[in-house]
């Protein structure tokens, strides 16, 4: 063997054993985390709400608490994001007005979760009165969101062929008309993309709601917008660093850790699989 | 509102009466042997220039198009045929940038005046692209559109003119079992015959033809010629190809461009047999292009 | 009527569109409006470079140097472990694996990317700690080791996608060019695709760091904490995010140490900004020089 295919044999082995620590890290992640909270993991841990100062009992409110600031999130970021990606694809803006735009998307992307939480707790909990709710922390995740939801629409829109629009229009459509008629049911699947990719996001964000949403503790269930609730990421930090019964919570993190990413994960693989599917039409 | 026979419409439509600002029915352009058959132009463009940014696309186009015929645009690529046919129904206004002069009067009335809503013209003026390019939706879905966005709500009249159109597009008996599949599915001419009854169902008076066989096989194109010369009958047709014999084959009057000129226009017979213009004569013979 | 529609709802989407710059330009408001007061007590200069970060202590002492320190040292730690392992994939994917292991590995990267932050940090107090500690013979497992850690590999996705996206943009005609001068795969790779994919992968590389450098569970559970200038890897450190994440619940409104709190914040917000900046600078440079207009 020549010195330079030795070089290329070393070379490609070393590029596969990055490849393979990647996979090594996601399955040592959800193998131990699977394997200690599995056990903890049943119908009763699914249904009730969290008992003994948090040593025994479900999360059942918990997941609730999530359920809502992830649907608020979502309410409040789709239109918007749904609507930006609308204006910079179908409404071709000056070219300054793009870049400015998009400058503003990339950054907004960027932003350190826990600067959004500083951001929700100002500006909602304490200049708008909304008080640590569900309110303020799912307009908090709402913009966390945004960005995700943008360029997963514009992408979704970008992929819709420019002859259909054309098509439209030859008919005597409006613009609107052609964008609510024919673009956006076609973007659909693309968009719908986007929208999963963000709920696995807004779902396991902690810091954005450490100031604004969570709760250590709260009895019952949430039962307005104003109210104060738990969320499954803060609680496994509230578990893991403000307990009095180390032992027994860090069981329920285990589980709960188990529960987040189980949800986290396939909402992302249902993301992945329709994105995937939705490339074979297009290509076809 | 969309009339329900597309003979009976007048010049009416949403336009208001500006004045005519040509004389019409006299042949206006020197090179003038189009067969007008004493009847006024359905359309007329005078001394049309097009501007993509810096770049000059179209030269003083100065052209009538004769109602119920079937006008062929021939030409090299690039010679700005399909430049020009898009202006007749305003859908150059989807290319940023881009700048128009002159007129183009539809019925005497301009269509490039401000007055005059691109959606309403684009009724009038129908169009069969290049590619076929059926929505994404089922066949009838694809008809009906046209219908719907032009405020049509009535279901059992949007069902009589989705069949209807189809029959006059020649679809019907292939597909009238597939109504409810996807357009996708059908065979490139299919789409194609798709794309043209969907035209057809908002009961244009123009139909406009920017190469409308150029993807497809010899037997989908005999059909959509077929299909041409039936329509002719009721529509006034401008086609754009590439192809001498299609345009031979279909067209009552043709006009040869050349880099942005309207070199020539007249009877097609003439125009193949007998062209005046030495550059013609090049092009038919197939010394350039 | 139809037009007057039309323009409405074009004005609609315009201002709908807006509100991305609106949120950037009000969290920069809000930070500074925020932080501005606490530089009334203390100088910039002090404040970026003092040594000691005290802020409940009387008199309090506002120095972050420590934090800046912590959150720079954890973030070079985790480059030393995203860029080899992000590049590193994206060149497999890119180079050497076949349509169908594309196909799998992407969503692994995807999905390792998309495992929520506090599970990361769960992971790193309870398994990654006292495996190290265990390892290397550690007072303490929560350190900055652990930290730069569990960051490297939280940030390797970002430098993976992006680094992979930069290599496919890569005309073929370049491998063709230097296959047909008696160049093999590596050499070829090596000399030149990673080159000509450079400021593209750097790209990723900044937005890696960006990442690293303003996550906040995972510091906040596996950094240790401690506000301290660091000497060494296994020091227990508290880097910015942690400190702004741990300290805001018990900062009482509107006092100095609230303030001071706010102003790391705009410190952490000015480094991410400029590192995003950057990136898009360089990515506009490079798809200058291939010739992209995306």
């Amino acid at each position: 063997m020549k010195r330079r295919d030795i070089v290329q044999k070393l070379g490609f082995s070393a590029l596969f054993a990055c490849m393979a620590a990647n996979i090594v890290f996601l399955g040592g992640i959800v193998f131990f985390i699977a394997a200690r909270g599995l056990g903890s993991i049943n119908w009763a841990f699914l249904t009730q709400a969290p008992r003994d100062s948090m040593t025994a009992g479900g999360v059942a409110p918990v997941i609730a608490g999530t359920f809502y600031l992830t649907l608020g999130a979502i309410i409040f970021a789709l239109p918007l994001g749904v609507a930006s990606a609308i204006y910079l694809t179908e409404y071709s803006p000056r070219g300054w007005i793009v870049n400015l735009l998009r400058i503003s998307i990339n950054n907004l992307a960027g932003v350190p979760s826990v600067v959004f939480g500083l951001f929700g707790l100002t500006v909602f909990v304490k200049y708008m009165g909304f008080g640590v709710s569900i309110l303020s922390g799912s307009l908090t995740l709402g913009i966390l969101a945004l960005p995700v939801i943008i360029s997963a629409s514009q992408e979704a829109l970008t992929a819709v062929p420019q002859s259909i629009r054309e098509a439209s229009l030859a008919l005597g459509a409006t613009q609107w008309e052609t964008i609510r008629r024919v673009v956006l049911p076609a973007a659909l699947p693309g968009i719908l993309t986007g929208v999963i990719l963000s709920v696995g996001r807004v779902a396991g964000e902690t810091a954005p709601i450490l100031f604004t949403a969570a709760a250590f503790y709260v009895k019952g269930y949430p039962h307005s917008i104003f109210s104060e609730v738990m969320a499954l990421p803060y609680h496994i930090y509230a578990l893991m660093t403000e307990g009095t019964h180390p032992e027994e919570q860090t069981r329920i993190a285990y589980a709960s850790s188990l529960l987040l990413l189980a949800l986290v994960l396939s909402v992302s693989m249902l993301a992945i699989y329709i994105r995937a599917r939705q490339r074979k039409t297009y290509n076809a | 509102m969309l009339n329900q026979d597309p003979g009976s419409k007048a010049a009416g439509g949403n336009f208001p009466p500006a004045p005519v600002k040509a004389p019409v029915g006299i042949n206006m352009n020197s090179m003038g042997e189009a067969d007008l058959f004493g009847t006024e132009p359905k359309i007329s463009a005078r001394g049309v220039n097009f501007y993509y940014g810096q770049k000059r696309a179209l030269n003083g186009i100065t052209i009538d198009f004769s109602p119920r015929r079937v006008t062929a645009i021939i030409g090299p690529s690039g010679c700005g045929k399909s430049t020009f046919i898009r202006l007749l129904n305003r859908m150059n206004e989807l290319v940023p940038g881009s700048r128009l002069e002159g007129e183009i009067l539809l019925d005497g009335l301009d269509i490039l005046s401000p007055a005059c809503d691109a959606a309403e013209l684009r009724k009038r003026v129908g169009m069969v692209f290049q590619k076929p390019n059926p929505f994404p939706k089922t066949v009838f879905e694809n008809i009906a559109y046209g219908l719907e966005v032009n405020g049509v709500t009535d279901k059992h009249l949007i069902e009589e003119r989705v069949v209807d159109s189809l029959k006059k597009a020649a679809l019907w008996d292939e597909i009238k079992d597939r109504l409810k599949d996807s357009a996708l599915g059908l065979s490139g001419g299919q789409q194609q015959r798709l794309c043209i009854a969907r035209c057809l169902a908002v009961s244009p008076e123009v139909i406009l033809f920017d190469e409308p066989c150029a993807s497809l096989d010899p037997i989908s194109t005999a059909k959509i010629e077929e299909l041409i010369l039936t329509l002719k009958k009721e529509y006034t047709i401008v086609i754009v190809t590439h192809n001498m014999q299609q345009a031979a084959r279909v067209s009552d009057n043709t006009a040869f461009f050349l880099m942005g000129d309207l070199i020539e226009v007249g009877r097609t017979d003439k125009i193949f047999k007998a062209p005046r213009d030495k550059r013609t004569e090049d092009y038919i013979t197939g010394r350039f292009g | 009527m139809n037009k007057r529609k039309e323009r409405i709802i074009r004005y609609l989407f315009t201002a709908l569109a807006f509100a991305s710059l609106v949120f950037l330009v009000g969290i920069v408001f809000v930070l500074f409006r925020e932080a501005l007061p606490i530089f009334g007590k203390v100088s910039p200069k002090a404040f970026l470079l003092g040594k000691s970060w005290y802020p409940t202590s009387s008199p309090p002492e506002f120095g972050i140097l420590p934090l800046i320190l912590a959150s720079l040292w954890v973030t070079l730690g985790a480059l030393v472990i995203c860029v080899p392992l992000g590049v590193g994939s994206a060149l497999y994917l890119h180079e050497l694996a076949g349509p169908r292991q594309r196909a799998l590995l992407k969503p692994v990267i995807e999905i390792l990317a998309s495992v929520p932050s506090i599970v990361y940090g769960f992971f790193g107090m309870v398994i990654l700690a006292p495996f190290l500690q265990d390892t290397f013979n550690l007072p303490i497992g929560l350190c900055a080791l652990t930290t730069s850690i569990i960051l490297g590999v939280m940030a390797t996705p970002t430098v993976a996608s992006i680094a992979e996206d930069a290599l496919s943009y890569v005309p073929r005609s370049f491998r063709e060019a230097s296959f047909a001068v008696g160049a093999d795969r590596w050499q070829t790779l090596t000399k030149v695709i990673i080159p000509a994919a450079g400021s593209g992968i750097s790209t990723g590389i900044i937005l890696g760091m960006s990442r690293a450098i303003g996550e906040t569970m995972t510091v906040l559970m596996v950094a240790g904490g401690s506000a301290v200038i660091p000497h060494s890897i296994f020091d227990p450190v508290r880097p910015m995010t942690a400190a702004i994440a741990a300290e805001m619940g018990e900062a009482p409104v509107g006092s100095d140490h609230y303030h001071a709190l706010f102003a790391i914040a705009l410190m952490l917000f000015l480094i991410t900004f400029a590192f995003n900046i950057a990136a898009e600078l360089i990515s506009r440079r490079f798809r200058l020089k291939l010739g992209l207009s995306r």
